[in-house]
């Protein structure tokens, strides 16, 4: 199969670059960096049953969920007639690892070829060197604007997640991550809040105006997501879960896309550590990580200094929370990651966990389903409930299941349940921490 | 005040109404038809009426039909699970476990140590639904099945994962000639398996266990067999059906209301018509008036001709129908009949045969042929001249209709057959895996549940002004699929359209999986008793954008075809029953235990008199004696032997296990020499079963993982039962380089199912499980780690001699790697020869399981080829392109082997087997078949899982094989 590669001529042409939404915060602010690099970037927000007919007619059905949603999602987009075919390039993230979803780029050029559509290039966002294009550079400053917006990404997202619930006027928070997105967006734009002290005092920033919505004395139901990382991220992927937990009266919390970042760089190093390797390449991968530690630790300072809230935990500190339950050689995927944001989260006290994952997820059956039993020995407070998303699976159903999930986390909440069998002490969540007050 | 609980399956609804002192003073159970809103107003109607003086009542909601509508209505939910367990808190305070099996839900509640509650997945058929789904198949009603099920004399096999795998299971039994008592009783086993596999997920059930739901309660044999998996008696206690609606009324959210209003309340919101609809299939009348006379057209003579001179039989006995045609000398249709076989298709076709000899007393049957899922025993119970594999009979048929036919579609009770013509020969086969069937059956059981004929059922669509948009996946997803659309209110007509929609969705999308219609060709042929309906014949052109033929005797084409190849294949003199013969024919039927080697088959013996027999459930040709057992040239055969060589050592250092599952069916002579040299006893463990497998099940955490890495968890647990010092199985992120690809994983079942077994195996006793990260592929950096992990379980082992032991090692499995590609030659040469076709038979190394592969190898064998595997050829093929990642070893291996069989000649081809659930095939498959298609070869793909029928996978390769002369 020819790969029509995206050249220089089709950057300064100005050809659109479509790329499938999945972290509804953090993508809209790639995108005004993707604009300042000179790339005409546009996320994909289409939805509804065209996406998923397309993904069924174009991709092998007993693929992954999400390969069959974001290729769906792009070929229905092609076909909506909203873009000059002739003058449109695709993005997809491609990792390398060993799970099969390093195949989507080869699967949506199968799609396209199959709809004659071959010439369209795809540009493959990786780290790794798999498939380049001549016209897509990652230089040094487009990767930390980059790797910058994950971080306000991720705090936008916690402290959305973590206002919302309570906030007294509804909508202030929407309003503050609006005003946040524009705000960071104009700055790169104009190349600033690159410089470490910039960087902190926007993170300051944000976290004052959160801190400064008023907010109602609640307890709610505080409910971790760990998953896939497409499914666990996006709307299109998990039948807007985030939004029917907050229906539910519950808060939600997600591990940060700087976790998978930080993930990738340092599965290399373990992988040498294990099987052996090249000594250079690993001092390379420690510098990344240790560079996109700092911006997590910035991160996490940020909300301890200026708030209440909730900050994730150290990167360091959420791989210890691997040991005694999975090997950190376990790679694929998300890996250890999965098992351990689980334990991190209920360490968190956001003990009731859902683990969204694609039907049929490989590394899922190991860092998932698989290591629950375990988890739940180590940590016994822990109510995890797995969902499978697909084609054919049913919202009720779903919903279902987290409802069960959620009447258990009630009944807990409530302090009811004389032979309850939690083990309070055991998993070291206290119950004051339930009650935000940032008046 | 009273407190009414209603509980709304997904079948029924149940309600109970609790006095002050939780009393129950009222309760019922009624089926609602998926009318949910207005069966729900009616019962409130009725427990106002019941109670006049009470307006205000507490009430609360649950079950998994209910929550929609006590959304929009605004009552309170409870979720079912949670409801249950109030109930049994109150009811039953020392129960330790329930088990509750609803219409589609399966449910273990774990109360005592550590509250759990386990729900059966999305993929886990509905229990009471696949109930009477089996009872349908074995047209019984389940009470019946009950009743049957006490008499039993053994337990059959059957696939117990959702209902589609169980019944290609139960099918071949029935028409093999099973009987109903052990049918019946299996298929309560297989239900209990599956509640255990599904949901136990490495808890042990003991103590109390309490018994829920309809099937368990109206089911004692049911009970029963539960009982004797979990060895212990559970209890089902009285009111064990309202449990759910006894929990509702019970819990804390129970909300007052007053009950006149919200009787008009509910009325209110009885059907929204808010669900994803698919447009009409007919605008009108009119236009459903011009569809029908087109289709009429397509017709074959089926005359009364007084004085016919010759006739010709042919017979489909399918699933679950069985089809007879006789033509005349001009090949007109003079006696035909299609018949539901109502499991046993021999009594009817001895009818069927007996009427014609009646009709035309003087015509002898020159020629007979069968076909058909029955053609075995049809044909040797009435001496049949012939037999043919099912898709030749429809091709022959189709030509009839269109000589240039180019596409063939055939939906049948339970199975879709389509296939490609090319240049006049069968080309592509396309058969419906075991996960997407909704075929015509799944139409009938829906309508039975509905109260319908499946005919009635289909036409009520034909004006359905919104079809519901039911998507196109497999029975139990559509399940739920409909159970959500009759939430919102959805009516019967527009969901007998969405049905039919969903089945040719199906067949389009799922089985042929085809981008457009020019994809599938210009001359369509549809057939099979489905497209009989005309809603599925209306949907599948509205898919398509085509027209297409669908002939008169659309139900009939397999029989037709049959009887056409006899006719066109008569012999000198036929061998077929002679009325006489039909006056004396008997059939009886004995099961006995074949000893012919460790499988000890359960054989099935029909005996038909005239020394007539047919034998069945055999996995190989032992116990038939019919055809010589001389030298078969089966390299998996071959590299079992290799790998049975391997015995045991003493050694002076302990035993060390190994587990032979997945990788290990490759690397055990790496390991077996390693240890060994190091002077360990190296055992690995017994052979797959089903006893081994099922030993373990209770550990495995996903039961969507694929059936491989399922049966690890039995090998693990026989090394435990031997009690061997420690077992070794290591987690590899890597395999071999063998430089096929551009990187060199396992997939990641493979590559981390040791962590899988460390966190779900918690009895390990005394025994030491390894399972640390190692890597072969870097020799100087394994033998350093393999050094440290010897280190820290054993003690003192010096780097050199675990150097030594290492290079002999890596030795070894280049020699045995070698051997296999030697051998692999050295088959090819005498197939060639012998002028034998060849299959390369494309899997992973653990597919060597007969357990996993299923005798898939032997099958091949018996049809007269050889058989070599992928890893024999691989080596000869240097490193290419591919279309896709290339980045597994095994994967590497398939698309080598692909391309070197692409560019042999005509006698070597390429099978290749899948396992259920494995995602990276998804990628390798469409990979293999393109390389394979590139060059004009015929690609055979063959699913597998823990099925044991062997049916399908025999029309495939026979239809191959057909092809191919």
């Amino acid at each position: 199969m020819e790969r029509t590669l995206f050249t220089k001529e089709m950057k300064d042409a100005g050809y659109t670059i479509l790329i499938p939404d999945m972290c509804h915060i953090h993508f809209k602010i790639i995108k005004e960096i993707m604009h300042n690099y000179g790339y005409n970037a546009e996320i994909l927000y289409n939805t509804g049953q065209g996406v998923v007919d397309e993904g069924l007619k174009h991709v092998h059905n007993d693929t992954c969920y999400p390969a069959l949603l974001v290729i769906g999602q792009m070929i229905d987009a092609l076909k909506s007639g909203k873009y000059d075919i002739h003058k449109v390039a695709l993005l997809l993230p491609q990792t390398g690892g060993g799970c099969r979803a390093s195949n989507y780029i080869s699967l949506l050029r199968k799609a396209l070829t199959a709809m004659d559509w071959g010439f369209i290039p795809i540009i493959s966002l990786n780290f790794s060197g798999l498939e380049k294009s001549p016209g897509f550079k990652l230089t040094v400053p487009f990767i930390r604007q980059l790797l910058a917006a994950v971080v306000y990404g991720d705090l936008l997202m916690l402290l959305d997640n973590q206002v919302k619930p309570y906030e007294i006027n509804r909508g202030d928070s929407a309003a503050c991550v609006e005003m946040w997105v524009e705000r960071l967006g104009r700055t790169f734009r104009e190349n600033k809040g690159l410089s470490a002290r910039e960087r902190r005092a926007a993170l300051k920033a944000i976290v004052d105006s959160f801190a400064r919505i008023p907010m109602k004395k609640e307890k709610k139901i505080k409910v971790g997501i760990v998953g896939e990382i497409y499914v666990k991220y996006a709307p299109l992927g998990n039948n807007n879960l985030e939004d029917f937990l907050y229906e539910q009266g519950c808060e939600v919390m997600l591990g940060g896309l700087i976790d998978f970042a930080l993930y990738c760089t340092d599965t290399p190093i373990d992988t040498i550590n294990i099987y052996g390797g090249n000594a250079l390449l690993k001092d390379g991968y420690r510098l990344a990580e240790s560079y996109l530690s700092s911006l997590k630790d910035e991160m996490i300072e940020a909300v301890k200094q200026n708030s209440d809230f909730t900050p994730p935990s150290s990167f360091k500190h959420l791989k210890s929370k691997a040991d005694g339950v999975i090997g950190t050689g376990c790679k694929m995927g998300e890996g250890w990651l999965l098992t351990a944001e689980i334990m991190e989260l209920v360490e968190l006290g956001y003990s009731n966990v859902i683990c969204a994952q694609p039907f049929g997820c490989l590394p899922n059956h190991i860092v998932g389903k698989g290591m629950i039993h375990k988890i739940k020995g180590i940590a016994p407070s822990a109510n995890i409930v797995p969902i499978d998303y697909d084609p054919g699976a049913t919202r009720v159903n779903q919903e279902n299941r987290i409802k069960l999930m959620l009447a258990v986390a009630q009944e807990e909440l409530d302090g009811d349940g004389g032979d309850k069998i939690y083990d309070e002490s055991k998993s070291g969540i206290g119950s004051e921490k339930l009650v935000m007050s940032n008046e | 005040m009273l407190k009414i609980g209603v509980d709304v399956g997904s079948t029924t609804l149940k309600c109970v109404v609790l006095d002050e002192s939780d009393r129950i003073v009222y309760k019922e159970y009624n089926r609602h038809y998926s009318m949910i809103v207005e069966k729900t107003a009616e019962l409130l109607e009725r427990v106002r009426d019941m109670f006049p003086g009470d307006r205000e009542m507490g009430l609360a909601v649950s079950g998994s039909a209910g929550m929609g509508m006590a959304e929009r209505v605004g009552l309170s939910f409870v979720q079912e699970v949670y409801a249950t367990r109030i109930a049994v808190k109150r009811a039953v305070p020392e129960a330790d476990a329930v088990i509750e099996l609803g219409g589609e839900d399966a449910k273990i509640l774990f109360l005592k140590g550590g509250l759990e509650v386990r729900m059966n997945g999305s993929c886990a058929g509905g229990t009471g639904a696949f109930i009477d789904q089996m009872a349908t198949l074995l047209a019984l009603s389940p009470s019946d099945m009950n009743e049957y099920a006490k008499k039993y004399e053994k337990i059959y096999t059957i696939a117990s994962r959702c209902g589609v795998f169980a019944k290609s299971d139960v099918q071949p039994l029935l028409n093999q000639g099973a009987k109903k008592e052990d049918i019946s009783a299996s298929i309560f086993a297989a239900v209990v398996n599956q509640t255990i596999a599904g949901l136990a997920q490495g808890r042990e059930i003991g103590g109390t266990v309490v018994y829920l739901g309809g099937p368990l309660t109206f089911m004692d044999q049911l009970r029963a067999a539960f009982d004797r998996q979990l060895g212990l008696e559970g209890i089902c206690p009285e009111n064990s059906l309202y449990f759910v609606a006894m929990g509702a009324a019970l819990s804390p959210t129970v909300k007052a209301v007053d009950l006149a209003a919200t009787v008009e309340n509910v009325k209110k919101h009885s059907s929204t018509g808010e669900y994803r609809s698919c447009p009409p299939l007919f605008r009108d009348e009119a236009e459903y008036e011009v569809f029908r006379a087109r289709h009429g057209a397509a017709a074959i003579p089926m005359t009364d001709n007084p004085d016919p001179k010759e006739a010709y039989l042919g017979v489909d006995a399918g699933s679950t129908t069985l089809k007879a045609v006789v033509l005349d000398e001009n090949g007109d249709i003079i006696h035909a009949d299609y018949m539901p076989n109502s499991g046993n298709p021999i009594p009817l076709l001895r009818d069927f045969l007996m009427k014609f000899h009646e009709k035309y007393p003087r015509v002898k049957i020159r020629a007979s042929a069968s076909t058909g899922y029955g053609e075995e025993i049809t044909k040797n119970a009435f001496g049949f001249d012939m037999g043919l594999v099912e898709t030749m009979a429809h091709f022959t048929a189709a030509k009839k209709f269109d000589p240039d036919v180019d596409f063939i579609i055939d939906i049948g009770g339970q199975d879709i057959k389509c296939f490609k013509i090319r240049g006049g020969a069968i080309d592509n086969i396309f058969l419906n895996e075991a996960c997407s069937s909704g075929c015509g059956s799944f139409l009938q059981t829906f309508a039975g549940a509905l109260g319908y004929s499946i005919s009635e059922f289909a036409q009520k669509g034909i004006m359905a002004d919104k079809p519901v948009d039911l998507g196109s996946r497999c029975t139990v997803f559509m399940n739920s699929s409909v159970k959500q659309a009759q939430k919102d209110g959805a009516g019967i007509e527009n969901i007998s359209a969405g049905l039919s929609i969903s089945v040719v969705k199906n067949a389009i999308y799922k089985v042929i999986r085809a981008v457009n219609a020019d994809s599938l060709g210009k001359n369509i042929v549809v057939q099979g008793g489905t497209f009989l309906n005309d809603a599925v014949l209306r949907a599948f052109e509205m898919e398509l954008g085509r027209e297409v033929v669908r002939p008169n005797i659309a139900g009939l084409m397999g029989a037709y075809g049959a009887a056409l190849y006899a006719k066109a294949n008569a012999p000198e003199t036929s061998t077929t029953i002679t009325p006489e013969g039909l006056w004396d024919f008997k059939h009886e039927i004995s099961s006995v235990t074949c000893n012919g080697c460790t499988n000890h088959c359960r054989l099935t013996v029909n005996s038909f008199g005239g020394g007539r027999r047919f034998i069945a459930g055999n996995r190989c040709e032992k116990p038939l004696k019919t055809k010589n057992s001389g030298e078969k040239l089966d390299l998996f055969e071959y590299n079992r032997s290799l790998l049975a060589a391997y015995g045991p050592k003493d050694g002076s250092r302990g035993t060390i296990g190994i587990p032979m599952g997945l990788n290990m069916w490759e690397l055990y002579p790496f390991w077996h020499t390693f240890f060994t040299n190091l002077g360990f006893k190296v055992v690995p463990s017994p052979s797959s079963d089903r006893s081994l497998y099922l030993s373990g099940q209770h550990t495995i955490p996903s039961d969507t993982v694929c059936f491989p890495a399922k049966l690890v968890h039995g090998h693990i647990d026989a090394l435990l039962n031997m009690g061997v010092d420690a077992i070794f199985y290591p987690c590899m992120s890597y395999n071999f380089d063998e430089g096929l690809s551009s990187n060199h994983y396992n997939c990641p079942v493979v590559a981390y199912y040791p962590e899988v077994i460390r966190a779900n195996v918690t009895n390990m006793g005394k025994t030491r499980f390894i399972y640390d990260y190692v890597g072969l592929h870097r020799p100087r950096d394994f033998v350093k780690s393999v050094h440290k992990i010897l280190l820290r379980e054993f003690g003192d082992f010096s780097l050199k001699e675990v150097r030594r032991a290492a290079d002999a090692a890596y030795a070894e499995y280049r020699a045995h790697m070698g051997r296999i590609a030697a051998k692999g030659q050295e088959f090819l040469k005498l197939a060639r020869e012998r002028k034998m076709p060849v299959i390369v038979l494309c899997g992973r190394p653990y597919h060597l399981d007969p357990e996993v592969s299923h005798g898939i190898d032997k099958l091949i064998c018996d049809l007269g080829a050889a058989v070599i595997t992928e890893d024999s050829v691989s080596p000869l093929v240097e490193p290419f392109e591919t279309h896709v990642l290339n980045q597994w070893t095994y994967h590497a291996r398939l698309y080598a082997a692909a391309k070197w069989a692409a560019e042999q000649g005509n006698d070597v081809n390429v099978v290749q087997l899948v396992s259920f659930g494995c995602g990276v095939d998804a990628i390798t498959g469409d990979e293999v078949r393109r390389i394979t298609e590139e060059k004009g070869k015929i690609y055979t793909q063959i699913k597998i899982d823990e099925i044991t029928n062997l049916g399908t996978v025999k029309i495939r390769l026979r239809s191959l094989f057909a092809a191919l002369r």
